[in-house]
């Protein structure tokens, strides 16, 4: 039976294949460091199945985890000589512009630009002519390997759960959009070698290693935040958030209820990163003995609603990382929290509408 | 014994993380130093929180999944995707930023709606495809782009597949979010409560959405009009100073 653990440890082989690429790189500013943070990371994944069956002691994955903290955190990893931010890296739209300045890993500029596509540099890809050239020769072609993930994910993601094997399901259960994402990528990278024949068969992982350290260290952020997550659970840090909100609640005013339940889940969810930590202290605070029992409302209404207001809380949280700051990362912005902004007004507004709806249609 | 006073304490954690990110401090550190106030004032001893690092970190590998996807976008755009991807834009005149990324919102949303979550993300389909295409039509339209400009229409192609896919995967029945609140409810206040009705409830909200975050793609445009007639200035000036 495939289990979510097989595509970890796809993902853990891709970070060790990548901190051996790094390690034998001899242009590599942080060579060693950043060697030394994909690697544990990589090897995390695997000795992470034995945690997760509990075959394994748990402290020692601790220790890997504030291992990788401090060569992130004290500046061992990164692309760059001066500081280990991966995001301060585009430097110019103009080829050849940024020669000698901070230049990023996957911007083609500058000093980048000057490497041929053959360099041995772990960060190196083509130029910004080079890729000119390949578009106009591959054209359209370009597309099939980028549409072949969402296809075939999907499929498998609808498939899959239907597909037995002498009774057993294949897929184990609730692994089937991870298991179409995993075969939908390696699948991808068959059809892009088959079209593109790039030079060398590791070119691949070197080309995803490029893109990886681009997003650096932001790459281990959205575990150490779920993690956190369940930290301050477990600290009674809801619990303190419950109470504190509970004493400032008006009694008898039902839009005084409705407006402070949705506005704490939002706040909750901006706190803990994840409106589902926010929903079972929220409901229990407030949803369930005022909304429900004491105004009488529809709670499948409140509820439903309810989790969508801490959604507005999710969308303007540097918190919830995967969803907010890792696509910064990825498109290298120079402001990590740029899609933040783009989202506030939407999160205020649909904050408001939350509140309005759930008023209107849950009483 | 806990007081109600000391129960409050925790809350240093929480605090730690808003002056941390404030101040912009490494965030890895930011959380791991949180993790670890917010422990040791709830009692947790050194084991403890090792073993809870150790935990967390197991249970919540899934989050790193996006990982996968580079080696294919890295190799594609090594042979010219997003160039591709700005060509094709070129040849389509009426499609401008805000109408491409609007026009994606829709999709990205009504896709997630029918349980198609995995279609998109800021990994398969932001960086490779929609924020090229998007960069592509203002180029076409402004002749070039300056960095603040690419900086808005980065943060906006982010926010259309984030909007796009937190507010459409809850009109599906089976996604986590509705499952998560059945299973708690159902078990906690011994309620049945079918996950359609709280999928039905998720529609009005849904269109709310795609309305407030449409509109404002579409608004962002005139933004985009404005910052290119700044850039157009700036350039003249320094030209004139040159």
């Amino acid at each position: 039976m495939i289990t979510s653990e097989w595509l970890y440890w796809l993902i853990g082989a891709f970070f060790i294949a990548v901190a051996v690429l790094i390690v034998t790189d001899r242009e590599h500013a942080k060579r060693l460091g950043n060697a030394a943070f994909w690697g544990i990371l990589g090897i995390s994944f695997f000795y992470g199945t034995f945690v997760a069956a509990k075959t394994a002691p748990s402290w020692v994955l601790g220790i890997a985890v504030l291992v990788m903290v401090a060569l992130a955190g004290l500046g061992f990893t990164g692309t760059t000589a001066r500081g280990g931010r991966p995001s301060r890296t585009r430097v110019a739209s103009i080829p050849g512009a940024g020669v000698g300045a901070e230049t990023g890993p996957a911007e083609p500029t500058g000093v980048m630009a000057r490497q041929s596509s053959d360099s041995t540099s772990v960060l190196a890809t083509t130029s910004p002519e080079e890729r000119a050239s390949f578009a106009t020769r591959f054209g359209n072609r370009l597309f099939i390997p980028a549409l072949v993930v969402p296809v075939v994910a999907v499929l498998v993601a609808t498939l899959g759960p239907l597909v037995t094997i002498g009774g057993t399901p294949l897929l184990a259960e609730g692994s089937a959009t991870l298991t179409g994402l995993g075969i939908g990528s390696v699948l991808a990278v068959v059809v892009a070698v088959f079209v593109l024949r790039p030079p060398k068969i590791a070119t691949p992982i070197r080309e995803g290693g490029r893109l990886l350290q681009a997003i650096g260290w932001a790459a281990l952020l959205p575990q150490m935040l779920s993690t956190l997550g369940i930290v301050f659970t477990q600290a009674g840090v809801g619990d303190a958030v419950g109470t504190i909100i509970k004493t400032i609640l008006p009694s008898g005013s039902l839009l005084a209820a409705v407006v402070v339940y949705c506005l704490g889940m939002a706040l909750f969810t901006v706190i803990m990163g994840n409106a589902f930590a926010a929903f079972p202290i929220m409901t229990a605070a407030i949803g369930w003995p005022v909304l429900v029992q004491g105004f009488d409302g529809n709670p499948a209404a409140i509820f439903a609603i309810g989790m969508l207001a801490g959604f507005c809380g999710t969308l303007v949280t540097p918190m919830a990382a995967n969803f907010n700051l890792v696509p910064a990362a990825l498109l290298e912005m120079r402001d990590k929290y740029g899609p933040i902004k783009a989202q506030i007004p939407t999160a205020a507004i649909l904050l408001v509408v939350n509140m309005g709806v759930m008023y209107v249609v849950a009483f | 014994m806990q007081s109600r006073l000391s129960r409050m304490f925790v809350l240093i954690g929480v605090a730690v993380v808003i002056v941390g990110f404030a101040l912009r401090v490494n965030a890895l550190l930011v959380v791991t130093v949180a993790g670890i106030v917010t422990a040791a004032i709830g009692g947790i001893g050194p084991v403890g929180i090792l073993t809870a690092f150790g935990d967390g970190f197991a249970s919540s590998r899934s989050v790193t999944t996006f990982a996968l996807v580079l080696p294919v976008i890295g190799l594609i755009e090594r042979y010219g995707l997003q160039d591709q991807a700005k060509r094709l834009i070129a040849k389509l005149d009426k499609l401008t930023t805000g109408r491409l990324l609007a026009g994606y919102l829709a999709i990205r949303q009504v896709t997630a709606a029918v349980g198609l979550t995995s279609i998109g993300g800021p990994a398969q389909t932001v960086r490779p495809l929609v924020y090229p295409m998007a960069e592509g039509a203002a180029i076409k339209k402004y002749g070039s782009v300056d960095d603040p400009m690419r900086e808005k229409i980065k943060g906006f192609s982010a926010s259309s597949d984030t909007v796009g896919v937190f507010f459409g995967e809850d009109v599906f029945v089976a996604v986590g979010s509705i499952l998560l609140i059945t299973t708690f409810v159902d078990a906690t206040y011994d309620l049945a409560l079918e996950p359609i009705d709280l999928a039905l409830w998720a529609i009005p909200t849904g269109i709310a959405a795609l309305l407030v975050h449409g509109i404002r793609l579409l608004l962002f445009d005139r933004k985009l009009d404005r910052m290119a007639a700044d850039m157009r200035g700036a350039s003249t000036t320094s030209g004139v100073a040159a």
